[in-house]
């Protein structure tokens, strides 16, 4: 049982103690920053980057995803009590949740959304397990073709994180990438667009980006409408479902994690459409859909087992591929990079502790947030009172002091007020920010396995045609892209965003 | 809409010709691509007579980012740690229109006390309390 060891050295790995501690504290502030509308976690992941850089790097990475999907997590809760998603996927939890809370079933409602996450985040973990290692060592059969059609595929299907229009989506992929080809050319050392600037020579920090992009862009707006918040925090009792809720719930639950698990391996928000098809699914199958949107506890249960599988399995391309699914998978691209260590089908082998450990760490933490969330729930209430003026000068300056202490430079300080007010300008534009993040990180992977391709084909550009794996990855990239065009489907998404807001 | 457009129309101008080959190939490639695509988003929005519709601008809350930001750039190594991280989250506070001033100055004086325990004490941030402009 190969597995078993594997497992087995991954939970010896996980259960040091500093890998437990950091776990928690992931997984606490994960929640804490589902919990705070405003901060994300691809901004507080941002931020606490530069200060894993003293870790091991096992440790590194299992607080920074236990941010990840203590997020999802911590979304929830405010999506339940005060109807307001503190991450996109519990948009569709509010729905029947809130509903819930309002007849005073609170309760229920969050026990529900905990028990549905941790047994999708333990199946999902496992698929994980099973999954990961034989998928590596196909992708150990990629050549430089395939890996740019598989890119460019996960650049295209990213394009599902935005809402709005498909052509602002891609117009900002393409002007990820051009910021991505800022810096020294790979192969003959050109510097391209730095200006004479010394410090554009090694091109720009990613963490600048995404601090600015999703920090202090997102606080900006959020400054922008200054006086929208209003927060009405009902009681929470009886925290244990019904016998008939308990009944009801278990089907949802294993259809949510199924689809979940299947979905969060897509690149570009699996996780947000994973809680959408399975509210959809639910609302489809079940015997009284005229609850649905009245405090179904089936439309609790089946969403939030659906974007925690997700956001487990969303692990999935990121450490086979190296393929970064979601703008905090390519911050965990970052994470590794900096240790070290590159992402992708070597990892398995060469750094299996890490690997397996980061994966046990993961049901580690879906346990340690069980055990967090249903008796302190009281508490990340209370956390809803913190006013946002306290809040956001604490993000600013935290985001400053996490960047300015990467390089001791002051030039990536710089960058996040660039980027800062590039993302604002953007989002006010109707144009979203993920997908820029995430071209920025893929791009120069993608002009890397471009050239290196022509090169190895002394310049002929059918080699992405005619080696077959290339071939069906790029047939599936224009397939998303015709589809991502089509009317009928737009109008199905526009139809999932409008229900979001 | 139309704004954005232009924002993006022009940098892919701006970055994607002036090239030579070689190093500039890919940039020139997706910069063309880029150009495409802004040219889309006007000429869609043109079509559809979509008018621009920015909003209330923040601009206080603009100003007062950025400008705690820079200054933290430019004055941690100057200043040092305490006293930069002091100054940029009060004027951070004044983005806000809500906010008193005494608040501000509480505030302001809590996250400083928070930020250096945490990153100079707990985390062993290598920046000076005190920069060099203190030491007499």
């Amino acid at each position: 049982m190969e597995l078993l060891d594997n497992l087995a050295l991954g939970f010896s790995t996980a259960f040091l103690v500093q890998n437990v501690l950091y776990c928690f504290v992931g997984v606490l502030l994960g929640t804490a920053v589902g919990v705070l509308p405003g901060i994300g976690p691809t901004a507080t992941v941002a931020m606490l980057l530069p200060i894993t850089f003293n870790f091991e790097p096992v440790t590194a990475l299992i607080m920074l995803a236990g941010i990840y999907y203590g997020a999802q997590y911590g979304g929830s809760t405010t999506a339940i009590l005060i109807n307001l998603p503190g991450e996109s996927s519990a948009a569709v939890t509010a729905l029947d949740g809130h509903e819930m809370a309002r007849q005073g079933r609170a309760g229920p409602a969050l026990a529900t959304a905990a028990i549905g996450s941790f047994f999708a985040g333990t199946v999902a973990t496992l698929v994980l397990a099973v999954a990961a290692p034989p998928l590596a060592r196909v992708a150990l059969e990629f050549g430089p073709a395939d890996y740019f059609s598989l890119v460019l595929l996960g650049l295209i299907l990213s394009i599902a994180l935005a809402r709005g229009s498909t052509l602002k989506a891609l117009g900002m992929i393409a002007l990820g990438i051009l910021f991505g080809t800022v810096g020294q050319d790979i192969y003959t050392g050109t510097p391209r667009f730095t200006f004479d600037q010394r410090e554009l020579y090694g091109g720009i920090d990613f963490v600048s980006v995404a601090v600015g992009l999703f920090g202090v862009a997102e606080i900006l707006r959020n400054l922008g409408n200054e006086d929208s918040r209003t927060a009405v925090i009902s009681k929470v009792r009886n925290l244990w479902p019904t016998k008939e809720d308990r009944r009801r719930i278990v089907a949802p639950i294993l259809r949510g994690t199924g689809l979940g698990a299947a979905l969060g391996v897509l690149p570009g928000g699996g996780h947000v459409l994973a809680s959408f098809t399975s509210y959809a699914v639910e609302k489809r199958v079940s015997k009284r859909p005229e609850e649905f949107g009245h405090g179904a506890i089936e439309g609790v249960a089946g969403p939030e087992s659906a974007n925690n599988a997700a956001a487990q399995t969303s692990f999935i391309p990121l450490l086979t591929l190296g393929l970064p699914a979601h703008p905090v998978m390519a911050l965990m691209v970052g994470a590794f990079i900096v240790h070290g260590i590159t992402p992708g089908p070597n990892v398995i082998n060469e750094e299996p502790a890490l690997f397996w450990g980061l994966i046990a760490s993961m049901w580690i933490g879906n346990l340690l947030l069980l055990l967090l969330n249903l008796p302190l729930i009281g508490m990340w209430v209370q956390m809803l009172r913190i006013p946002y003026p306290v809040l956001f000068p604490m993000i600013i300056l935290f985001a400053a002091i996490g960047t300015y202490s990467l390089n001791f430079n002051a030039f990536d300080v710089y960058a996040i007020v660039f980027f800062g007010l590039l993302g604002y300008i953007l989002i006010k534009c109707g144009c979203e920010p993920a997908p820029m993040l995430l071209g920025f990180v893929l791009g120069p992977l993608l002009e890397e396995h471009l050239r290196r391709a022509l090169i190895i084909s002394r310049g002929d550009p059918t080699v992405f045609l005619t080696r077959p794996i290339s071939a069906a990855l790029l047939a599936v990239a224009v397939a998303a892209l015709v589809i991502a065009v089509l009317p009928v489907i737009r109008k199905r998404r526009e139809q999932v965003f409008a229900e979001e807001e | 809409m139309i704004g954005g457009a232009f924002v993006v129309g022009s940098l892919s101008y701006s970055l994607g010709t002036p090239l030579r080959m070689g190093p500039g190939y890919f940039p020139l490639l997706v910069g063309g691509i880029m150009t495409a695509l802004g040219i889309g988003i006007v000429v869609k929005g043109l079509v559809a007579g979509e008018p621009i519709t920015l909003g209330a601008v923040p601009w206080r809350a603009i100003a007062a980012i950025v400008l705690a930001v820079v200054f933290f750039g430019f004055f941690v190594r100057r200043l040092g740690f305490v006293p930069t991280s002091a100054v940029t989250a009060l004027l951070t506070t004044l983005a806000s229109s809500r906010v008193k001033p005494l608040w501000a100055v509480a505030v302001a004086a809590g996250l400083t006390v928070g930020a250096t325990l945490i990153f100079v004490v707990g985390l062993q941030l290598r920046i000076p309390l005190f920069g060099p402009w203190l030491q007499f």
